[in-house]
C-alpha cells in the first residue's frame, strides 16, 4: 500500500485556523504570510478577519506567493479565507 | 570542446512602497533580465489600510495594499516584514533629527536599507534597489544624504537606485556588468513629470501618489496628535495600539491627564469597539452616537460630567434636552447617566487636537 499524499488529501490533521481579526492591513497578511512559512505543501490555511482589505490583500498575496486560494467566505462582518499552501517554486 | 560558462542569474531585492517610484526602479531592473522580489516594511505609521479600510470617506479609494498590487503588477514575490518594535527606536532617538513633522526619513532610510542588507545576506541576493531619486525629497533624497544613506546602513556599493544611478557614482552591479549604466536614468528633482513619462512607457496606467509619501509622520494633523501624546505622558514609549488610535475619531484633549477619542462614523465605531477591553468607553443609548474610548482618567466628576455632555453633543441628541450615556469600565461593567449635550459654542479649541 502506497502512503497516503497529504498533499492532495487535506484533512483535520493539516487544517490551520488563523484569527487575524481586530488587525488592519497589512497585519493580516504580514501574519498569514508567517504563518504560511511554518506549514508544508498541501496543508489549509483559513484565517478570519475583519478588515476589509484583506478580502483583496490575502488573494493578492496568495497570487504573487504561488498559493491558492479555496474558498472565501463573507459572514457577520467577517471575512473568511481558506488557502492551501503550494509547494514553493525556486 | 570546453564547456560555456553559465551565467550565475543575478538577484536584487527592492524597497516596495507601493509608490510609482518603486514601481519603475523594479521595471528597470527587471528589464537587464535581473531577478527581483520586493520587501516591505510595516512600521506602524504606514498610510495604508487603517485609516481607508474603515473610513467612508475613503470608499472610492480601492481597499488594497499598495504594494501588494505594484508586486503582482510586476510579477515578483512581495516579502512584508513587522518592524514596529525595532522602529521605535528610529522614531523615538533618531541620529539625523525629524523633517518638517515628526519624520525621521533620513534614519529610516538608512534603518529600512539596513534591513535589506540583513535579508539579502539571509536569502542569497546580490544587490538592493530603491526607487529613490535626487533631490525628489527634501530630507532623505539629497544628493549629500544618498551617500550617508549607503554607508551608514552598511549597503555601501550594493545600493542601486536605477532612476537615478547616472547621477550618482557607479555601483558595483554595474562595475560587475550586471548592469548597464546607459539603460538606468538620471531623474532628479521634484518634478514627477520622467516618472510619469517612463510609467506611459511602460504601460503603467493605475498607481498610488500619495502626498508625502506613505508615512503618517509626514502628515501635519498626525504629528500633532502624536506630539501631544508624548507631552502628556511620562515617557514617549508607545504601543502599535497607541499610534492606530491616533489615527481614529476627533480627539479633544480635556486635560494633561484625560483625553477623548470620539468616532467619526460607523466605521471607525465599529473599529473602536475592538478597544473596549483596553479603554474605559461612553456611548449615548437613548439617541444613536457615537462611540467615545476614553485615554486616560477622570480626576474628579466635574471632567466626567463634561465628557458625557461633548458626548452627547456628538449623538444625533444634541439638541434634545437630555441624552443618556452609558459609562463602560475596562472590565464590562457600566452605568447610565444622563446630561444635557454641550452646546457647540461651549467646546473649548484647545481642547480638539
Amino acid at each position: 500500500m502506497s502512503p497516503i499524499d497529504k498533499s492532495h488529501q487535506p484533512g483535520p490533521e493539516n487544517s490551520h485556523q488563523l484569527d487575524a481579526r481586530r488587525l488592519l492591513c497589512p497585519l493580516p497578511v504580514i501574519r498569514t504570510q508567517d504563518a504560511i512559512a511554518k506549514l508544508q505543501a498541501g496543508e489549509l490555511l483559513t484565517v478570519t478577519s475583519t478588515d476589509p482589505g484583506a478580502k483583496m490583500d490575502i488573494p493578492s498575496w496568495c497570487r504573487i506567493n504561488g498559493h491558492e486560494v479555496v474558498e472565501i467566505v463573507e459572514q457577520d462582518h467577517e471575512i473568511i479565507i481558506t488557502i492551501r499552501i503550494m509547494l514553493e517554486e525556486e | 570542446m570546453k564547456p560555456q560558462a553559465v551565467e550565475k542569474q543575478r538577484k536584487a531585492v527592492a524597497l516596495i512602497s507601493g509608490g510609482l517610484d518603486s514601481m519603475l526602479a523594479v521595471k528597470v531592473i527587471q528589464e537587464q533580465g535581473i531577478h527581483v522580489e520586493g520587501i516591505n516594511f510595516f512600521t506602524g505609521f504606514c498610510v495604508e489600510g487603517h485609516t481607508h479600510a474603515v473610513r467612508k470617506k475613503h470608499k472610492d479609494k480601492q481597499k488594497r495594499n499598495n504594494a501588494l498590487w505594484v508586486a503582482e503588477q510586476l510579477g515578483i514575490k512581495l516579502h512584508i516584514i513587522d518592524v514596529v518594535e525595532e522602529y521605535k527606536d528610529i522614531l523615538l532617538n533618531p541620529v539625523h533629527g525629524y523633517g518638517k513633522n515628526i519624520n525621521p526619513c533620513l534614519d529610516c532610510k538608512t534603518f529600512m536599507v539596513k534591513k535589506a542588507v540583513e535579508w539579502i545576506k539571509e536569502n542569497n541576493f546580490d544587490f538592493i534597489i530603491t526607487g529613490e531619486v535626487v533631490g525628489q525629497r527634501p530630507m532623505s533624497q539629497r544628493k549629500e544624504t544618498m551617500p550617508i544613506v549607503a554607508k551608514d546602513s552598511g549597503s555601501d556599493d550594493l545600493l542601486v537606485r536605477p532612476l537615478c544611478a547616472q547621477q550618482l557614482p557607479a555601483t558595483l552591479p554595474e562595475r560587475e556588468g550586471w548592469l548597464d549604466r546607459n539603460k538606468m536614468y538620471d531623474f532628479s528633482g521634484r518634478t514627477r513629470k520622467p516618472q510619469m513619462a517612463l510609467a506611459e512607457q511602460y504601460g503603467f496606467d493605475d498607481y498610488a501618489q500619495p502626498a508625502g509619501g506613505c508615512c503618517m509622520l509626514t502628515d501635519e494633523n498626525y504629528a500633532v496628535k502624536l506630539r501631544d501624546m508624548w507631552d502628556n505622558r511620562p515617557s514617549r514609549e508607545y504601543e502599535l495600539d497607541d499610534i492606530i488610535m491616533l489615527k481614529m475619531g476627533r480627539h479633544f484633549r480635556l486635560a494633561p491627564h484625560l483625553k477623548l477619542i470620539i468616532g467619526r462614523e460607523e466605521g471607525e465605531n465599529n473599529f473602536m469597539q475592538g478597544y473596549k477591553r483596553l479603554f474605559v468607553s461612553i456611548f449615548p443609548t437613548s439617541h444613536p452616537g457615537a462611540l467615545c474610548l476614553v485615554d486616560g482618567e477622570f480626576k474628579s466628576d466635574a471632567e466626567l460630567q463634561q465628557a458625557l455632555a461633548l458626548v452627547a453633543r456628538y449623538s444625533q441628541g444634541k439638541n434634545a434636552p437630555e441624552v443618556t450615556l452609558n459609562v463602560r469600565q475596562m472590565d464590562g461593567t457600566e452605568q447610565e447617566y444622563s446630561i444635557t449635550p454641550m452646546a457647540a459654542a461651549d467646546i473649548k479649541s484647545e481642547w480638539i487636537v
